[in-house]
């Protein structure tokens, strides 16, 4: 009798190389860095951001001027070869001044944007997830301190603490953060009831790492585009500050004063509002290219 | 249908906003258009403080003086006065004049309305104008409670009586005052709210009311009931209350306004080369107060040195720009003395000199800070200001650079300011001072040990009997000695450093004639007209 | 739900009820008062006028009289303003700035939402990085610039519009576009990152797979899930508004409310300071109050419970 069994040889097929159609496992923050890197317009901004820190950090040790100098008898000059910005009224060296306003414009926005990021983030996420009566007092919290007016809290702090910068970042702490935490509150309640967390859900993972390793990084772009967005709001409301006394003192000047003080005579001596306005656009349109980088970077649904 | 409600609602609201608007009634007018700046706080002569209210409060009433378009105070309700020897009776025989309503105008609206001008009820802020009334005090603190022995009495229907605490030469002045004005005793006491509103509002000059839009417009229209009301061309004025003075500014380029009290400074060059700028007088002073009770303010010889330090030539020239003179003694210029005709200031002299770097490094070293040397960084203080910044940022570097100190700049919203000055919760604070009358008085009072506005702790007996001595006679040659000799103890002690006499740059058309602007702050417009162009 | 309602409500007044002690109490604690002055009031003055408007009461009995008069809706005098009640400075007020903020949510809806679906769908073509350029401009610079660039251009130089006032409806447009500029880059911002996440995802394929249109895809599917973080965003978009407004209608002359906010602060007008917070929250309250309902109705998985997650 044939054994039908020796009839039939296998097929001899080479063995697939499967490990190459497999993509090497990498990290989330890996692959965000990977993908924010291929995003031109992304590293222009980090670029351009890099260089106001430095011009922030060395700009006014390396200028001829100091930035408090002043010559009453070249008030209000016009651009000129010595002064690249002009004078401002106490004839001090405009170009001088803006560099030194960003050692403190930018410390605000970063600043700013880190409270944001943390505070806001954590509480709109933990309130929202929670949900219930969790989430009713938080959010009673948060209307409580959007409806007690922020100058008196202000006042207040400037009679009790006095000028300073640091006071400006108490006050910016203040109520800064109110605004995301309600915008990532709106996300998590959405994106808690969708099918992803209810995977995670099941695979039995912890409602921390639910919250920060699912839900959030899915609500990275709101959370971006208000992060960045907020950035002009804290350069003018350290302005704003200013007028009232936090924060720093004159001859010290940020770019919101500057731009605020320039418009009180743009008609006459257009300068002294342009330049700081023009760094104040450059560094939020840097921002804003380095803030979308990281949204298409960080957001999980964008993997390739 | 929630949503489509609310647009209907809203809709129905603009509509409303709207149908407030009056159209101008196109007769031969004569519109003037002035900036106002603010709402007014009260519209109650007896109560205002502040110079918007002085300036249409002046233009809607009259008061038994006033200040004619070249600067004379002359018999305006008042036909004549007569004064009793002593210097403490004055007697005034009105002329026959009518309230904006028809109704006479009698001494009793007078009597009235100074009386309740100084009861408690009332607690008008500015009542301490009339102290100087027999009793007037005493009786607006509760002292006295009966009105009848305040010093006013009106004979009969044409004959106040006044009798003053003290001899008081320039009362004529005062009397021109909004303290002072008369009130139409039956309306006020039929409707005590008559003067919240332009519905019921009645006054007795130049202009009556017609509108008030609150925190927008004032309007008033020439009141054809007033006694001089030919001398009356102008048929209307628009009062705006716009309070940014970069708006001001473009909505007078613009033509929207004819007459913008308020330039921005750092518009104030350009503004000048284009033939736009007024520099109307002010009888003010800016200065810096010293702690003295704190060291080392202490010491005569460091604030000296401070003052002394500062170029305010520099200052005037190069940062206020408006015709400032720098200062060289505390009282400016614009105050009578003893002499008809005479400045006080003039007679007086400079007590110090406007820059003398060299004296104050001397005067520095002499206390013990030599180079500056060990000497304490301390706090310039001044309220939130572009201006204020400006010149304490200059001052700062002066006296780093001459005499070596440091100082930090600390800006405060305006009233924790005041009342830090108060507390003497300071190091030096910037301040100034707007006089209230046309007299050395006004300045010179204020230093008295231990008085109400000053926030320096300073105080000097020999300093208090010269102000008493200047306060209890009528002969000027004496008063004006008192009070030149009491400036110089102050000069000599400086626990105020002067550093330039105020002006009011305005913005004003150049086809608006015959108005006063007085060194006090206000504007009277009973003779302004606009000329054609 | 109507359990949540009547929860939300009680929870509404509670909160301004809190709103409304804090901000006293802050009023009261910051130095200087109402009848801080330069021209220092004599004693005997100062003496009266606190006696007429009760700053002579304790504190705690300042406050309790104050909230009574609160319930029955009596908002006080003026300290500032002798001739208007708080009342009438609502009343009068409420309906200007309340026209101004209706037009400028109307431009910041009508302008920024097109803009950001546009930009979306023509992602890094030039019309997604016009409308970023733009919007980065309305953004950086705030409001108070842009009202006196507004002013110079339109009301000095072209004579389009007056530089300032109220009354004719043209007076409307310029106050209306600086404020409504920061909100509208917001809009356009948020509706494109929000329509980028959407677009990516899977049930947008299976549509334009099924053979759908582009402006069902768009429109019908993706734009109303898209919506979720604007309609967020409503809540602080009328807070901002009426923060602009403060600023927007002392610069351009208007006689609403918002003047009066910041103002007050300044004059110490405590039962001003009151009166606006109070309503001001009591507006963002009701605000957010709406957005949360329309959330849900957005959003059909969406709930208030805690039971999914526990």
């Amino acid at each position: 009798m044939i054994n039908e069994k020796e009839l039939f040889e296998p097929v001899k097929t080479e063995e697939i190389e499967a490990k190459e159609y497999i993509r090497p496992s990498i990290g989330y923050w890996a692959d965000a860095w990977r993908r924010l890197k291929k995003n031109k317009l992304a590293l222009i901004g980090l670029y351009i951001i890099i260089v106001l820190i430095a011009l922030a950090i060395f700009g006014p040790m390396v200028s001829v001027y100091e930035y408090d100098a002043t010559n009453l008898n070249n008030v209000y000059a016009p651009i000129s070869g010595s002064h690249w910005f002009g004078t401002d009224e106490l004839g001090r060296d405009v170009f001088t001044r803006v560099l030194y306003g960003a050692r403190i414009s930018l410390a605000v926005g970063f600043v700013a944007s880190f409270i944001n990021l943390i505070i806001g983030v954590l509480y709109g996420g933990i309130s929202g997830f929670m949900g219930g009566k969790v989430d009713n007092v938080m959010m009673r919290f948060v209307d409580i301190l959007y409806g007690v007016p922020i100058l008196l809290i202000v006042i207040l702090l400037m009679v009790v603490l006095g000028p300073g910068l640091t006071n400006i970042f108490i006050a910016l702490g203040i109520g800064y953060w109110v605004g995301m935490a309600r915008i990532v509150r709106g996300q998590t309640l959405s994106l808690k009831e969708q099918e992803f967390t209810l995977a995670a859900k099941t695979l039995g993972a912890s409602r921390t790492r639910i919250l920060v390793r699912h839900i959030i990084p899915n609500a990275i772009g709101p959370i971006i585009v208000t992060a960045t967005l907020l950035i002009p709001n804290a350069i003018f409301f350290e302005a704003f500050l200013s007028f009232i006394g936090l924060g720093v003192s004159a001859p010290v000047a940020s770019w919101g004063v500057l731009a605020s003080d320039g418009v009180r005579s743009f008609q006459s001596h257009p300068n002294l509002l342009f330049f700081p306005a023009l760094f104040i656009s450059i560094t939020m349109l840097s921002f804003n290219f380095l803030g979308d980088g990281l949204r298409d970077a960080l957001d999980p649904r964008q993997r390739k | 249908m929630l949503k489509k409600l609310t647009i209907l609602m809203l809709v129905v609201a603009m509509l409303g906003t709207f149908a407030g608007c009056k159209k101008a009634a196109p007769v031969e007018e004569m519109v003037l258009k002035y900036n106002v700046g603010a709402e007014p706080q009260y519209f109650d002569p007896r109560k205002a403080t502040g110079i918007p209210e002085f300036t249409m409060l002046l233009n809607l009433f009259d008061g038994l003086m006033r200040y004619d378009n070249q600067g004379q105070i002359v018999p305006s309700v008042a036909e004549s006065y007569t004064v009793s020897t002593d210097g403490l009776v004055w007697t005034f025989k009105l002329k026959d004049t009518k309230w904006s309503n028809g109704e006479p105008l009698t001494a009793q609206d007078f009597e009235y309305a100074w009386k309740t001008a100084l009861s408690p009820e009332i607690a008008s802020e500015y009542s301490y104008q009339l102290y100087y009334i027999k009793n007037g005090e005493k009786y607006n603190s509760g002292e006295l409670t009966n009105a009848d022995e305040v010093g006013v009495k009106a004979l009969d229907d044409k004959t106040l009586e006044v009798t003053l605490e003290a001899p008081t030469p320039y009362f004529t002045s005062l009397l021109s005052f909004t303290t002072y004005l008369p009130i139409n005793k039956k309306l006020d006491q039929s409707n005590p709210d008559w003067a919240k509103s332009a519905d019921n509002y009645v006054s007795n000059g130049p202009f009556k009311l017609t509108l008030w839009d609150h925190n927008h417009t004032i309007e008033m229209v020439k009141n054809t009931n007033y006694w001089d009301k030919d001398k009356v061309k102008l048929t209307k004025i628009i009062f705006t209350m716009v309070e940014e003075n970069t708006t001001e500014m473009l909505m007078f380029e613009n033509g929207e306004i004819d007459w913008g009290p308020n330039p921005p400074p750092a518009e104030l060059d350009r503004l000048k080369a284009e033939g736009k700028v007024t520099i109307n007088p002010y009888l003010g002073t800016y200065y810096y107060l010293f702690n003295v009770t704190k060291k080392p303010f202490d010491d005569v010889r460091v604030r000296k040195a401070l003052l002394f330090a500062i170029d305010k030539e520099s200052i005037v020239k190069n940062i206020t720009k408006s015709g400032e003179l720098p200062a060289t003694a505390y009282v400016p210029l614009g105050v009578p003395d003893a002499t008809p005709g005479s400045d006080f200031r003039k007679v007086g002299g400079d007590l110090f000199k406007v820059y003398d770097p060299d004296e104050a490094k001397k005067l520095l070293a002499e206390a013990g800070y030599p180079d500056g040397k060990g000497f304490p960084t301390f706090v310039l203080l001044y309220n939130t200001n572009e201006r204020h910044k400006t010149i304490a940022e200059a001052i700062q570097r002066m006296w780093k650079e001459t005499l070596g100190i440091n100082c930090t700049l600390t800006n405060q919203e305006w009233k924790v300011y005041l009342d830090n000055r108060n507390k003497l919760n300071y190091d030096v604070a910037r301040a100034g001072w707007i006089g209230d009358y046309t007299d050395p008085m006004t300045f010179i009072d204020m230093w008295v040990t231990g008085g109400g506005n000053n926030d320096t702790g300073w105080g000097n007996t020999q300093y208090d009997e010269y102000v008493r001595i200047a306060k209890s006679t009528g002969d000027q040659a004496a008063r004006m000695d008192a009070m030149h000799k009491a400036e110089t103890i102050l000069m000599a002690e400086m626990p105020i450093g002067p550093i330039y006499f105020y002006t009011r740059p305005e913005l004003i058309k150049p086809y608006i004639k015959g108005y006063y602007t007085s060194a006090l702050g206000y504007t009277d417009f009973k003779d302004a007209y606009i000329e054609k162009h | 739900m109507r359990k949540f309602v009547i929860q939300r409500v009680i929870a509404m007044l509670i909160t301004l009820f809190i709103i409304a002690t804090i901000t006293f109490f802050l009023a009261k604690a910051i130095p200087g008062g109402p009848f801080t002055k330069e021209k220092a009031v004599p004693d005997a003055v100062l003496k009266n006028l606190e006696r007429k408007y009760h700053f002579d009461d304790p504190l705690w009995k300042q406050y309790a009289d104050y909230i009574i008069s609160l319930a029955k809706g009596d908002l006080g005098p003026s300290f500032r303003y002798d001739a208007l009640t708080v009342n009438d400075i609502v009343r009068k007020g409420f309906p200007v700035s309340a026209l101004l903020g209706f037009v400028a949510i109307l431009i910041s809806l009508g302008l920024g939402l097109p803009a950001g679906i546009i930009s979306a769908y023509k992602q890094n073509f030039w019309q997604d990085n016009f409308v970023m350029f733009f919007s980065i401009l309305g953004i950086s610079i705030p409001n108070f610039i842009l009202a006196t660039l507004f002013m110079y251009i339109f009301g000095l130089k072209l004579h389009i519009f007056n530089i300032a006032g109220w009354g004719r409806w043209q007076d409307v447009i310029l106050p209306a576009v600086t404020l409504a500029a920061y909100p509208t880059a917001y809009i356009a911002r948020l509706m494109r990152s929000s329509m980028l996440d959407v677009l990516s995802q899977d049930y947008i394929k299976t549509a334009r797979s099924k053979g759908l249109s582009e402006y069902r895809v768009m429109i019908i599917h993706a734009l109303k899930n898209a919506l979720i973080p604007v309609v967020t965003y409503l809540g602080p978009l009328i807070a901002a508004i009426f923060t602009g407004s403060f600023i927007v209608e002392r610069l351009f002359f208007i006689p609403g409310l918002g003047r009066y906010y910041v103002t007050s602060i300044y004059d110490r007008d405590y039962t001003v300071i009151l009166g606006t917070t109070v309503f001001y929250a009591a507006f963002l309250i009701i605000a957010n109050f709406v957005v949360d309902i329309i959330y849900a109705f957005l959003d059909p998985r969406i709930t208030y419970s805690t039971e999914k997650i526990k």
